[in-house]
């Protein structure tokens, strides 16, 4: 079977997302990196070059880009150039906020990129509650711009969260209203996410209404991020698998490589485009992506008649919440996951840290 | 376009093969879709179609044996669908 083809592994991954930049003008409460400043060991544009060079080798066919703000950038059209110039497609996520009328222009004047404008409600109040002040208004000059350079249909990209489910229909018409595809993915509590994760996510009720929705248009696209409904009987379109390390992976901006883009965490950090032998050493050989493509054990949802359809769920989102690997999703659909959490002690959920999250400015005392 | 194998066929030029344990993954640099190849036979018989006159003629050099031709020829039919090959 294709799937378990997969588990074991690929040449090079086929979804492989590069995170450029820590730095971003928003502060999302879920964002899954914790951005905002930027660190100072970001790579250069050399060898920013040298690893899509690297993946063009490796037949990565296109990668995803995201920060971060990938447009903070400012060599961001350069590796872009390169990327595209070198056989190596890029889809890049954005705010909106820095695509002006030019910039959008310049887009869509590139053959071999696609845009993703990120926005998580259908309105200014329920999208601003996420993404910040301004960030609606943001997302929706980048969708104008992008239309008025004729860039054809980018991706209007939403993380679901429980207060923009009643919003889908609406989210689907606007996109629609801009020739646009939607793209709808699962929230995790990675980064900042895990301090919102349990105030956002979805409700059980609205996640079997969710996989229904989705069912009914195999048009939007989700990233394959609801694996975890299919135990609801019938599968989404898609890969029904974690692709962690085995056909996934992130290159965050100092070139580490972690398994996938929503675990930035030491335990599923397998290495550094910047050791000796590059990307496709650690691609190859890291012992944490050579374990991750063991076969891998059920544990306590072995005995579910469901575990062949849904995997047990998301690696990251299991972790960050502080639940065995080997066990439930915490949205489990058969509420297993939720009965798990309600018995970890307080405090037994990995710490995410602060990252690369602005830090608030105390005011300063006049000195005398 | 009607899928006839008495035509020649070819890789179709925007489409790249990678290699893959399982066969090989095909990517299309015009529609962005990415298409698994099953199977490393199909691989190499897909790689050796401009060398063949029409598709029948490469199946039977690089085929299968007959009883599974018409289940290649369905995956065949399926890489025309989705522009992985095309009639030259």
């Amino acid at each position: 079977m294709l799937a378990d083809r997969l588990k074991r592994g690929l040449a090079a991954p086929i979804c492989l997302t590069w995170e450029l930049t820590y730095g971003c003008n928003l502060a999302c409460v879920h964002c899954l990196s914790s951005s905002g400043r930027r660190d100072p060991r970001e790579l250069s544009t050399a060898e920013a070059k040298a690893v899509v060079d690297e993946l063009a080798a490796m037949q990565v066919f296109y990668v995803n880009v995201g920060g971060g703000e990938p447009l903070v950038r400012g060599d961001f059209f350069e590796l872009v150039e390169h990327a595209v110039a070198s056989g190596v497609g890029v889809k890049f996520s954005t705010n909106g906020a820095l695509l002006d009328p030019v910039k959008a222009a310049r887009v869509a004047a590139m053959d071999y990129v696609d845009v993703q404008v990120s926005l998580d409600g259908a309105t200014a109040i329920s999208n601003d509650a996420v993404r910040g002040p301004g960030s609606f208004a943001a997302a929706r000059r980048a969708m104008d711009n992008l239309a008025g350079a004729g860039f054809g249909a980018f991706k209007l990209s939403v993380v679901l969260t429980r207060h923009n489910v009643v919003e889908l229909d609406e989210l689907e018409a606007l996109a629609a209203a801009y020739g646009a595809v939607l793209r709808v993915t699962r929230l995790r509590p990675s980064g900042r996410g895990a301090a919102a994760w349990a105030g956002l996510h979805p409700t059980a009720e609205q996640q079997r209404a969710v996989h229904r929705w989705l069912l009914d248009r195999p048009h939007v696209l989700t990233g394959d991020s609801f694996f975890h409904l299919s135990a609801l009987g019938e599968p989404l379109p898609g890969l029904n698998l974690c692709g962690a390390g085995r056909v996934v992976c992130l290159v965050d901006p100092v070139g580490d490589v972690y398994a996938c883009p929503f675990v930035l965490h030491d335990q599923f950090k397998a290495g550094s485009v910047r050791d000796p032998g590059g990307f496709a050493a650690v691609w190859r050989s890291s012992e944490l992506f050579r374990s991750l493509r063991e076969p891998q054990s059920a544990g306590a949802c072995a005995s579910c008649g469901a575990y062949d359809a849904c995997q047990g769920g998301c690696m990251a989102a299991k972790f960050f919440t502080g639940l065995p690997l080997d066990g439930p999703d915490p949205e489990c659909v058969f509420g297993h996951g939720e009965r798990a959490l309600a018995t970890l002690l307080p405090g037994s959920a990995p710490t995410p840290g602060p990252g690369h999250s602005r830090r608030r400015l105390l005011p300063v005392l006049p000195s005398r | 376009m009607t899928f006839d194998t008495a035509r020649p066929y070819r890789l179709h030029p925007q489409v790249a093969l990678r290699d893959e344990p399982f066969g090989a993954l095909a990517y299309h640099y015009g529609n962005r879709r990415l298409t698994f190849l099953k199977s490393p036979g199909l691989v190499e018989l897909v790689r050796g179609l401009d060398a063949h006159p029409s598709l029948d003629g490469a199946l039977d050099a690089l085929g299968p044996p007959a009883p599974e031709r018409a289940r290649w020829l369905r995956s065949l039919e399926q890489l025309a669908a989705s522009e992985v090959i095309c009639a030259r």
